[in-house]
């Protein structure tokens, strides 16, 4: 559908450049709200362009250690948050790779019974087993822990299927041809399985990450002292239901400070993301 | 480089479906065997039980007179090249014909002698840092081909490896997998739906028919002698012409009444069919003195001409029949030509459908 009409270039070029705008404005008035000082930001209308105030600002939210947050650094929040993200997406990787391996190349009494366990899973988000879920964490010891942060949110019965559908896409041929080269079933998953799912494993890992950068309700239960919890929650924090005592320019500041990982996991992901949504390597 | 005995192999499948039904083939060392049937004969499955690669319900498998039932795909010493090629997408031509012997744990400047030997044998040097899919269905073919002999297996198994590419490369591969073969001397399982390929490459014919062996020997004593009907039809292009008759003392009868003079052609069966191939018919000029064979009337319906031979279609007795006339016919539709089959080229075949 490339048309060489002018006109309709033209138009579509609009469509695109207004949806542009209508998105990346927000994002762009926050960004300069996060360089302007409080009283700026209190005295409306707002300038739309950057004020002087970036450096202070954001030294001080990364090291300073913010009242409402119990002094704790927004940078100290980042961190938190990229260790639950990362070890969410590269958990439930590993763990939905192996189970999609096992109940793909493998018959073992129980296969089709395990598949639809982890089907029917499917069926029940986070919110509807986090009850029963946050007991067993309390009873283990493991509120405020990197381990009761991540483990709950690992086992993933979408990604074990999206795994299942690619593996059965491998042709049967390939299989045998590694049976008969002598790979047995660990060499066959190393030498050829992981490096044929190199960019599902990418777009994944992409949708994963944010999917782990993103969570609220579960980092809410799971921690109670402040220097272990998210930025995600750490921003819910720092807004007061009093407009005077929330510090606006800090907050606007560890806005653009959470999306900046997840942006730039895309961004140097995207060939590959890309590249994993739309082709099948054979 | 060994030899390969089946006895009485059997498989029957979960669901109760017997695919092969005892077979027995003793292949010598460094025959190049060649399994041929129509789909779903069960050649297939024959050859991947002697890969290792399916079970064996009964019998057993011999490779180098030693029972390999039991034994893993790795374990038997057998190279195999697959039908789609199963190359290894993500590897290159190199590390595919290099990974059976990594797997094996052979020092790595053994393994670059033998893939760069191999890579010489089928011309692929140049293409060794390429990808399978940066190669053409021939190239890839090849790859094949170098992935089984870099190994210097015992026994190479084949699994229809022309089926993907095109009538002329086809018949180009066929003349390099055979000379190889041959060159190497190793023993050779190839199974194929196309007789062509079958007559050109064997040195054993095996044709299997559901499940079963039909009948095995040299592919020339095959296609002069076939067991039975299905083998006629199966082997020869176009197949042998079949005519049922019936048979009485004094001669034989064709389907739609017409009596033939038997010339010294006894049959024992009351229901019997005759077959002749395409080329072996001849036309009755009126002037021989003793016909040796049998005189029928010929219903031309079409002539084909293909340049160096033309093919005639036409009736006999109620029967479609093909004929195969060198250079041009001069037979238009609706002649009635007499023809004769010589009493030597005759078959005859049981009401079984067995060879009498």
């Amino acid at each position: 559908m490339i048309q060489n009409n002018p006109i309709g270039r033209l138009v579509a070029h609009i469509i695109l450049i207004v949806g542009i705008l209508i998105v990346a404005f927000p994002i762009y008035y926050a960004f300069v709200a996060s360089t302007q000082s409080l009283q700026d930001i209190m005295r409306p209308p707002l300038s739309l362009l950057p004020g002087g105030h970036f450096w202070e600002n954001y030294t001080t939210a990364l090291f300073g250690g913010i009242g409402r947050i119990g002094g704790v650094s927004v940078g100290r929040l980042l961190i938190n948050s990229t260790i639950m993200a990362l070890a969410i997406a590269v958990g439930k990787i590993i763990i939905s790779i192996l189970s999609a391996y096992a109940i793909v190349f493998f018959r073992f009494p129980g296969r089709m019974v395990f598949f639809w366990l982890i089907f029917i899973t499917l069926m029940l988000p986070v919110e509807v087993r986090i009850l029963p879920t946050y007991k067993v964490m309390v009873d283990l010891g493991l509120i405020d822990t990197y381990t009761g942060l991540t483990v709950p949110l690992m086992a993933s019965a979408t990604a074990t299927l999206l795994f299942r559908q690619f593996f059965m896409t491998i042709p049967g041929e390939l299989v045998e041809a590694a049976r008969v080269d002598g790979a047995g079933p660990w060499r066959f998953f190393k030498d050829i399985l992981l490096p044929l799912s190199k960019t599902n494993i990418a777009a994944l890992f992409v949708i994963l990450f944010i999917y782990g950068w993103t969570q609220y309700l579960w980092p809410l239960l799971m921690t109670n002292r402040n220097d272990m919890t998210t930025i995600v929650i750490g921003l819910r924090k720092m807004i007061s239901f009093a407009d005077a005592d929330t510090e606006w320019h800090l907050v606007m500041v560890t806005c653009i400070l959470a999306i900046l990982p997840p942006i730039l996991v895309v961004v140097l992901m995207q060939r590959w993301f890309v590249r994993g949504l739309v082709e099948t390597e054979k | 480089m060994a030899s390969v005995e089946l006895t009485n192999v059997r498989k029957v499948y979960a669901g109760g479906v017997e695919a092969v039904k005892g077979v027995d083939i003793d292949i010598k060392d460094g025959a190049l065997c060649v399994l041929v049937g129509p789909s779903g004969c069960g050649k297939s499955t024959l050859l991947r039980m002697i890969a290792g690669l399916e079970s064996i319900t009964g019998g057993t498998v011999e490779i180098d007179d030693k029972v390999v039932n039991d034994l893993g795909p790795a374990e038997r010493d057998i190279a195999m090249v697959f039908q789609n090629y199963a190359l290894y997408p993500h590897m290159k031509v190199y590390d595919n014909m290099a990974y059976g012997l990594r797997n094996r744990g052979m020092p790595k400047d053994q393994i670059d002698k033998r893939v760069r030997e191999a890579a010489a044998t089928l011309e692929l040097t140049h293409l060794l840092e390429r990808r399978p899919r940066e190669l053409s269905g021939g190239q890839r073919q090849r790859v094949a081909m170098g992935r089984a002999i870099v190994r210097n297996p015992k026994v190479f198994l084949f699994d229809e490896p022309l089926s993907n590419l095109d009538a002329k490369l086809r018949g180009q591969m066929r003349v390099e997998i055979k000379n190889l073969q041959r060159q190497l001397g190793v023993t050779s399982v190839y199974v194929t739906h196309d007789q062509l390929e079958a007559m050109t490459l064997a040195d054993i014919l095996v044709v299997m028919n559901a499940g079963a062996v039909e009948q095995i020997g040299a592919p020339l004593d095959i296609y002069e002698k076939p067991a039975s009907t299905f083998v006629a039809s199966f082997i020869g292009a176009p197949p042998m012409n079949l005519i049922p008759v019936t048979a009485d003392e004094s001669g034989l009868i064709l389907k739609d009444g017409t009596r033939i003079g038997a010339q010294g052609i006894v049959v024992s069966d009351k229901d019997a069919i005759i077959g002749f191939r395409p080329e072996d018919l001849e036309v009755a000029t009126g002037t021989e003195s003793h016909i040796g064979g049998l005189l029928l009337d010929l219903k031309v319906l079409g002539v084909e001409p293909v340049g160096a031979e033309s093919y005639v279609y036409g009736i006999i007795g109620g029967e479609r029949v093909v004929v195969r006339v060198a250079g041009r016919s001069v037979s238009q539709p609706d002649d009635h030509l007499r023809v004769i089959i010589p009493k030597e080229k005759l078959h005859l075949f049981g009401g079984n459908g067995k060879r009498i």
